[in-house]
């Protein structure tokens, strides 16, 4: 209610607090246990996702275990579970060498366990067919060369520096822990590491090179290993493309009904009409789109314009313009809302001191209404964008890919190719959790997206909220 | 109230007259209705140029209608219907080839609330100067300023200019609104009570302004204070329930009322 004290922000009209003890009994406290509640609540979330997300980057020490059977197993220990029937417990190990035994993880009882160490000469190699090996490195080959110990390492480490396509030709001969030998090309390794011989410190900047690998590759072994980076950029892209398809659509809505319309029983069932549309499921939204937007009007594009690729579809299958529009569909009427409650409460001597200086309808809307109706602007956009980023069931419906082959923006002409599938990071959390082939593998990254999501989506609304911010503070308005 | 206005039996008010030279605005048989609703009955007086007339009346009378009738506010309700003449200067505002923003521009508006735009004061003043042509930046410097003196607001403003005119005092609010008015020379202006949300002090600075600005413009008042009228004034027209009671020079309106009704209002004697 900033108008009403628009003279007087200088005096502060302070809120007649209930006093928590005194005669208004357990009320307060109820109320103030349920925002402690929600409170607590919310920041369990965030230390779940962060500790369970983040921690899977941190480069953890590699066991070298020596069964009673004789066997032995290297392998990074993830956690323990109670055998049924007081049977002791039992420790899961990530072993890695997909290709050599099959699997990536064993069980192992901890009363099998005969002997247990950090050597430190265990090493963690991440490749980009079969994942991750876990064993000892025996020698490097390199033309000629046949490198050991100190220079093989060194080799590998100046090697990984560069691009695939300049490193020098290698083979890693690398042992696994039952003493079978590999022969892993050095064009294929993408991460090479001792764990157990690092310090804190190396390890804590192996940390931050994985959480930035993670941010700024692309996935692999079907989304269960590697980064996230065409998603981040998919699901920032979409929003911003919804952003800028919804708010002058909701904008020009909300003042139509709010500045234009005769107020009678009809703008009032349309005003009604909108707000319910909010409560709309959001897969409602997806089939729609898929209806009107993929089919309807993309086949139309496809048979008037790309007739010749027919019948492969460029419009008429799910891409990022159709994603784009069905959200922006979605999150209209949280525009429209937001927008005409700005809108309404503008008082009308505002409108009025311009009109009477001889300032037309269109003035007193572009040069008083709007400056002053921003804020509330503003604040629909960023419900709209924090209701969008984190919408994964109507994009499945319109265009979100497992995986795309290409980024939505490249240096071909037209640069933004609105046609094609885009990954997203909501899709990408449901597709690493459910459909890959190493659940176990998934679970650590589907806590790290979340937790990319998460902040993603508050980095956008933060920005919204400073820009609405400086746009106050530059009117001088504080409240 | 009604009973004691049936019982008093007299003749309605004479029609105050002005020279084609001295009148600036003419109102005749103006009818104005919310939707459907008669708002002013039969209204017809003149006001005379460069002369501070006073419209007074209790709430609901039609005082602030008729102010607003002026410079065609109400178009901006559909449901307001009117019939009658208003003329500016012998032109009647309701003319198919009147401009409505050129006549607003010529009838400028005081509001009971400040109202300044969310904007410096600077621009304040500037709003209406920019709506109309371009102007040198030099050229619409001078303007402002004098605007500002004209409405006694520049000293209190010339170093912070481009503060937010929401930082002022709502008295320096009310002069920043009238400068604004000022600043594209109206040849009228109209103050829908421009003091009543004001402290005293700001009150007698309102005031002391409107007496200054008679040699530039004619001035209409809407105010519910007796002695603002009393004081301020050259003219004053009583109006009760969208009907003109009583219309002459103030003092004989105060001093000597011709009709009981006036005199009763005048004096608080009104139930």
């Amino acid at each position: 209610m900033h108008w009403q004290r628009a003279g007087f922000s200088n005096v502060g009209f302070s809120k007649i607090r209930l006093s928590k003890t005194g005669s208004s009994g357990l009320w307060p406290w109820l109320c103030a246990a349920c925002v402690a509640l929600s409170l607590l609540m919310l920041v369990s979330l965030l230390t779940l996702l962060a500790i369970r997300g983040l921690g899977h980057f941190w480069p953890a020490s590699l066991e070298e275990v020596t069964l009673n059977s004789g066997d032995i197993v290297i392998g990074q220990p993830v956690r323990e579970t109670a055998l049924p029937n007081g049977a002791g417990t039992e420790r899961l190990y990530f072993t890695g060498n997909q290709e050599v035994t099959g699997n990536n993880w064993q069980w192992i009882a901890i009363d099998e366990i005969s002997q247990q160490s950090e050597p430190a000469d265990l090493i963690r190699v991440a490749r980009t067919p079969w994942g991750d090996f876990i064993g000892r490195l025996v020698a490097v080959e390199s033309g000629e060369l046949r490198l050991t110990q100190h220079a093989a390492w060194a080799f590998i480490h100046e090697a990984l520096t560069l691009p695939v396509s300049q490193r020098p030709p290698g083979i890693l001969l690398l042992a696994t822990a039952d003493g079978r030998t590999l022969r892993q090309p050095l064009a294929s390794v993408t991460h090479f590491q001792s764990p157990n011989a690092m310090s804190w410190g190396q390890k804590t900047i192996a940390w931050g090179q994985r959480i930035w690998q993670f941010l700024s590759e692309g996935p692999r072994a079907a989304n269960t290993g590697g980064g996230v980076w065409p998603a981040i950029f998919g699901t920032v892209l979409m929003v911003i493309l919804m952003s800028v398809i919804v708010t002058p659509f909701g904008v020009l809505a909300a003042i139509y009904l709010n500045e234009i319309a005769h107020q009678n029983r009809l703008t009032r069932l349309v005003r009604i009409s909108v707000r319910n549309l909010a409560g709309v499921p959001s897969i409602v939204y997806g089939v729609f789109g898929l209806g009107v937007f993929v089919y309807g009007i993309g086949g139309s594009i496809d048979s008037w314009f790309f007739s010749d690729k027919l019948p492969s579809p460029t419009f008429g299958t799910g891409g990022l313009l159709w994603a784009s529009l069905t959200l922006a569909l979605l999150t209209l009427p949280v525009v429209i809302v937001a927008t005409e409650e700005g809108l309404a409460r503008i008082p009308d001597a505002q409108r009025e001191g311009a009109v009477a200086l001889g300032a037309t309808r269109l003035e007193m809307l572009t040069r008083v209404v709007l400056p002053m109706a921003t804020p509330a602007m503003l604040t629909g956009v960023i419900l709209a964008v924090a209701r969008a980023a984190g919408e994964v069931a109507p994009l499945m419906l319109v265009g979100v890919a497992k995986l795309a082959p290409q980024m939505p923006v490249d240096g071909e002409f037209p640069y933004l190719h609105l046609e094609r599938k885009f990954m997203h990071l909501g899709y990408h959390l449901f597709d690493t959790a459910f459909h890959g082939e190493d659940v176990q593998a998934a679970i650590p990254l589907v806590f790290a997206t979340a937790l990319l999501l998460v902040l993603i989506v508050l980095l956008l609304n933060l920005t919204a909220i400073f820009l609405r911010h400086y746009l106050r503070r530059q009117r001088g308005n504080e409240c | 109230m009604l009973a004691s206005l049936s019982s008093e039996n007299v003749a309605p008010a004479p029609v105050m007259r002005f020279s084609a030279e001295q009148c600036c605005l003419s109102i005749a048989q103006f009818y104005l209705a919310y939707a459907g609703k008669t708002a002013l009955h039969d209204l017809t007086l003149d006001l005379p140029r460069h002369h501070v007339t006073a419209f007074i009346g209790p709430s609901g009378c039609g005082k602030s209608t008729l102010l607003r009738a002026i410079n065609r506010l109400h178009d901006l309700n559909e449901s307001v219907t009117h019939s009658g003449h208003i003329q500016l200067e012998g032109q009647d505002i309701h003319a198919p080839d009147m401009n409505v923003t050129e006549l607003r521009r010529r009838v400028g508006m005081v509001f009971q609330t400040p109202n300044p735009f969310p904007m410096s004061i600077y621009e304040n003043v500037a709003f209406g100067l920019r709506l109309q042509q371009r102007l040198p930046k030099r050229k619409r410097d001078d303007i402002i300023e004098w605007a500002l003196t004209s409405a006694a607001l520049w000293d209190e403003v010339k170093d912070q200019l481009h503060r937010s005119a929401w930082q002022l005092s709502g008295g320096q609010q009310q002069r920043l609104v009238i400068a604004r008015t000022l600043a594209i020379k109206p040849d009228v202006l109209l103050l829908d009570e421009p003091a009543s949300a004001l402290d005293p002090i700001s009150t007698l600075k309102i005031e002391e302004l409107i007496r200054n600005l008679k040699s530039q413009l004619t001035l209409v008042l809407v105010t519910h204070n007796m002695q603002q009228a009393a004081r301020v004034s050259d003219y004053t027209a009583f109006l009760q329930q969208g009907e003109l009671v009583e219309y002459g020079p103030t003092d004989q309106v105060f001093t000597n009322p011709r009709l009981q009704r006036t005199e009763n209002y005048i004096t608080g004697r009104i139930t």
